[in-house]
């Protein structure tokens, strides 16, 4: 089960759960498993099969490159959080 | 409009083009007769990219009209180093990392070398007086101000030896 | 740490492209010549809000000499898709729109049409025939204001608010209630452009096999190619992209504004069309950064703990949604371990250019309000400012509020270092006349470094030598230190490497030089393709030497009792099998985001209230300085951005949106009379997810120092400005209120 941190804005589809703890063995595994959790974030996060506009992922603290497909494990801490691109 | 018969000195070579009457100095030079290394940043003068000598003083050549060159002499930064061997000036800039983007650096380096020409021990206070018409983005300028104190020393050093 | 262990890491060398630079051979985009070349000229927005009820280009068509003239009606009208294209997410329309308008103009200097003639001078002059007809509307100048109920709406619907950003850890509001002291401030900060000393420029030749050929100033060639075929509707393949030396960036040239419309320009008249902007047109119509307001409130206990924060930013994107302010709430308290947060931020269409990145996006805002609070709190509790920020300092472990814990960083460290430096011990000295005030002031401030891809080639010379190829513009010296990296694994010198950036045809994608990413990332991607090379050299002395395994150190190939070095085994390449060619392509996680600090001293003249800095120290987490030179530049040159930003640089915009200093005259950048050295101290706490420890040094830099300045005009004065630029007027009219 991966821990993953709901942005503040999503929390209301949480209960107010910043962690919430998720199946998968990729971050799109662990997307839909939170899906099923908490039908409330379908499309909030992920849509159509990629990250909504403005969003990355963070894996372990670290801006992941390789998005949906990224591996994860029991371990694994995941954050949605805003794409940067910098000067 | 007719164009205007210009003949000048360019880096010590006699050179002629025809000039719309319009048209700057620095125009002329990168367009007509294709010395490039000679920048634009504003256009009005107040950046200095465009720095070239005109009968041995310096001016910001998008100032100057192309036709006002007749007769007279110019040195862009094409005419600084002396065949393969690069003037002191350029070498500093290099070895003291003065230019980062490098499009300042040919301005930079002709109105230091105007400096040098008649001030050869100049303090940093006025090194930064005469610089202070050449905008660099990139350095901050720290570096700018030891090369040219760098290279003024090697130009004194070499006239004693 | 040392960096001893290595033979060139660590050391300056010259770079590469020194002799081309220094004597003006190097070749910028608007040196950039060609048969036949057209010269385009553009017509842009007079009005900062208004529909474009005709645009007629009759007039300037049949003008002699001119061979094209385009409007946005020229593009090809795909149906509206969201794409990534280097720059974040955005609607096409948004990046078609902002190239040439259609409909509706956004801002003054936003582009309309454009010609193309055989002079430059007919260009313009037909530029000035095309005939615009405007339908005014009111427009709308500063976040707050778009954000009133009633305000012109930019892109219609209910509101100018194009992203709310919000993260919450743990309880501020009741934290608060429990502090021994709290602080609540409102700053604004005014819009600033990266001032780059190129404008831009770009040449495109639409040939006639149907490719388009772009040549021009960017830091990302691969996203003027995805720029250009998108907005074109043609595969990505069909352009190709050979970047120029470029004249600085900052960020503002990621975006792309002039190559589409070069494009179908070439298109329309079948020859090359080269578009220049004038400074001008960099003010108004390229991309600045955000203008703000934000409010900060901060919390601590009696020890200076801090214990709770809340931040409200509301950043000015500009003509299209913006992505700045989502990095300012993630930098905001980024320096701190504060367990209760909650940050808000707002990105806010008003009529001004749209938005682009400028070092470090976001952050020197955000770091502003925080570093000023954090500085009120210091005062207040009598502690020593740079104790209060190490008690407090973010380290590994400590999680920001939007998520993520940092790994291995160097905050404590550049504190300490900035404790220790000579310069924060030294006397003021005395002010140089009776109405100066002097005062010193400290800030630090963090910037992420991103990943993205990057790509190099490496093929070996018989003489020893290697060639290496990139795609990273090389805006500060990059080629050196990206060579650096690969003579450190193949054990060379650096001088025996000759790394050149090539167009997007011939090596792999390779994302912007930009995000503090390119010594960073393309320098991996050197590496690795170096250890390529050593890898098929091994095998080659191996087949050399019927040896079964070959070892390397230091430059030399060794199996038994056999060595060769490098440069030996180079010249047998031919007999073991040809040539040898090594490359990598990488798209990095672990890019370690930096720290940075400076300390300022100023004396404020209190009669003008004029300020000069009188000493400047800054000081970075580099994570391992591969060329200490360059990174020293980077620091140096932030800071004096850092300190124009604090002191003079503004859009100053009349009611009706137009720009009035859009001069390098009345934009006031500082000059090299008004800085003095900027020390530098350069910490090397290395980023363990890199092969050798680098972090991304370009932008974090130019966070701290508006901060930094503003806390020493307080102590120098005894009150505090809110707002950025603290010009002389604002300095005068501050102590005038406190009179």
């Amino acid at each position: 089960m991966a821990h993953v941190h709901i942005p503040a804005l999503l929390r209301a589809a949480t209960a107010g759960r910043e962690w919430v703890e998720a199946p998968g063995t990729t971050v799109g595994e662990v997307v839909a498993g939170l899906e099923e959790l908490c039908p409330e974030l379908q499309g909030r996060l992920v849509c159509e099969g990629r990250l909504v506009r403005g969003m990355a992922i963070a894996v372990d603290g670290e801006i992941s490159s390789m998005g949906l497909l990224e591996p994860v494990d029991g371990e694994t801490e995941v954050q949605f959080i805003a794409a940067i691109s910098g000067g | 409009m007719k164009k205007t018969y210009v003949s000048m000195q360019l880096n010590g070579e006699p050179v002629e083009f025809l000039a719309e009457p319009s048209q700057t100095l620095l125009e002329c030079l990168r367009d007509t007769l294709h010395l490039t290394g000679t920048k634009e940043g504003c256009g009005d003068g107040n950046c200095g990219s465009c720095c070239v000598m005109l009968d041995g003083t310096l001016v910001t050549s998008c100032l100057v009209l192309g036709v006002e060159a007749e007769g007279r002499t110019v040195t862009t930064i094409e005419g600084i180093a002396a065949g393969q061997k690069l003037h002191p000036l350029q070498k500093a800039f290099i070895d003291h990392a003065a230019l980062q983007c490098g499009i300042c650096t040919p301005g930079f380096i002709v109105a230091a070398k105007a400096l040098l020409d008649q001030e050869p021990d100049p303090s940093e206070e006025r090194i930064r007086l005469w610089l202070a018409n050449n905008l660099c983005r990139c350095t901050g300028y720290d570096k700018i101000v030891r090369a040219v104190q760098a290279a003024a020393k090697e130009i004194r050093e070499e006239k004693q030896a | 740490m040392s960096t001893s262990s290595y033979n060139v890491i660590g050391t300056r060398p010259p770079r590469h492209d020194g002799a081309d630079k220094v004597t003006g051979r190097a070749i910028y985009a608007a040196d950039f010549q060609m048969n036949g070349l057209l010269h385009g000229a553009m017509v842009r927005s007079t009005h900062a809000h208004a529909i474009l009820k005709r645009v007629d280009t009759t007039k300037a068509a049949a003008f002699p000499g001119v061979v094209a003239v385009v409007t946005a009606d020229d593009f090809p009208q795909t149906p509206d898709r969201i794409v990534d294209l280097g720059e974040g997410e955005t609607p096409v329309s948004h990046l078609r729109g902002n190239v040439l308008a259609k409909g509706k103009v956004l801002y003054q200097g936003h582009a309309i049409a454009a010609v193309a003639a055989t002079s430059l001078q007919a260009a313009e002059q037909a530029a000035k025939l095309i005939e615009v007809e405007y339908e005014p509307l009111p427009c709308v100048l500063t976040a707050v204001e778009a954000m009133a109920a009633g305000a012109p709406l930019l892109h219609g619907g209910d509101t100018n608010v194009t992203a709310h950003v919000h993260h919450a850890m743990g309880d501020s509001e009741a934290a608060f209630a429990g502090a021994a002291i709290v602080i609540e401030r409102e700053f604004t900060t005014a819009t600033v452009h990266q001032g780059y000393i190129e404008p831009h420029a770009a040449t495109v030749l639409w040939n006639n096999d149907g490719r388009v050929n772009v040549w021009c100033s960017t830091q990302g060639s691969f996203v003027v190619r995805d720029v250009v075929s998108c907005l074109l509707d043609l595969p990505v393949s069909a352009v190709r992209v050979t970047p120029t030396e470029i004249g600085g960036g900052f960020g503002g040239k990621i975006p792309v504004y002039l190559e589409p419309v070069a494009a179908l320009l070439s298109k329309k008249s079948g020859r090359p069309v080269r578009l220049v902007m004038s400074r001008r047109d960099v003010f108004e119509g390229s991309g600045p950064t955000p203008g703000s307001m934000m409010r900060v409130k901060m919390g601590a206990d009696a020890d200076g703990k801090l214990i709770a924060a809340q931040a409200f930013l509301a950043y000015e994107a500009g003509a299209y949604a913006g992505g700045m302010v989502g990095a300012g709430a993630m930098c905001v308290f980024a320096a701190y371990d504060i367990a209760n947060q909650t940050i808000d931020g707002y990105d806010v269409l008003v009529n001004k250019p749209s938005t682009a990145a400028y070092r470090a996006p976001g952050a020197p805002n955000a770091a502003f309000a925080t570093e000023s609070v954090v500085d009120e709190i210091a005062r207040k509790l009598k502690m020593d400012p740079l104790e209060l920020r190490l008690r407090n300092a973010s380290r590994e472990g400590t999680r920001r509020a939007d998520g993520p814990k940092f790994r291995r960083v160097g905050c404590v460290e550049v504190i300490e270092a900035m404790q220790a430096h000579p310069h924060y011990s030294a006397p003021l000295g005395e002010p140089s006349h009776a109405e100066a005030k002097r005062g010193r002031g400290v800030a630090i401030g963090y910037w992420f470094n991103i990943g993205l891809p990057s790509s190099c080639v490496i093929s070996v010379n018989a003489d020893g030598t290697a060639n290496l190829i990139e795609g990273s513009t090389d805006i500060g010296g990059t080629r050196t230190s990206i060579a650096m990296q690969a003579a450190e694994v193949m054990g060379i010198p650096v001088d025996r490497i000759h790394p050149a950036v090539v167009d997007t045809d011939t090596i792999g994608y390779t994302g912007v030089t930009g995000g503090s990413r390119t010594t960073y990332a393309t320098g991996w991607a050197a590496h690795d393709a170096a250890q390529d090379v050593i890898r098929q050299m091994k095998l080659r002395a191996a087949k050399l030497w019927q040896a079964e395994a070959v070892e390397f150190a230091d430059g030399v190939f060794q199996a038994g009792e056999r060595q060769m070095t490098f440069a030996e085994l180079a010249g047998k390449m031919s007999e073991t099998g040809g040539p040898v060619v090594g490359q990598a392509s990488v798209n990095p996680r672990g890019a370690g985001g930096s720290f940075a600090g400076v300390i300022a001293d100023v004396e404020v003249d209190t009669g003008t209230g004029k300020t000069t800095i009188l000493r400047f120290t800054a000081v970075q987490d580099a994570g391992r300085a591969i060329h200490p030179s360059y990174v020293e530049g980077q620091m140096q040159g932030g800071s004096v951005q850092g300190i124009g930003w604090a002191l003079n640089e503004e859009y100053w915009m009349n009611p009706e949106g137009r720009m009035m200093n859009a001069s390098l005259l009345d934009y006031r950048m500082p000059t090299i009379l008004d800085v003095p050295m900027i020390d530098t101290q350069i910490v090397e706490v290395p980023n363990p997810a890199h092969p050798f420890g680098v972090r991304g040094v370009g932008e974090a830099n130019i966070v701290s120092p508006p901060a930094g300045i503003a806390n020493a005009i307080r102590d120098a004065i005894g009150v505090r400005l809110y707002h950025l630029p603290m010009n002389p007027p604002a300095v005068a009219a501050a102590m005038g209120g406190q009179k």
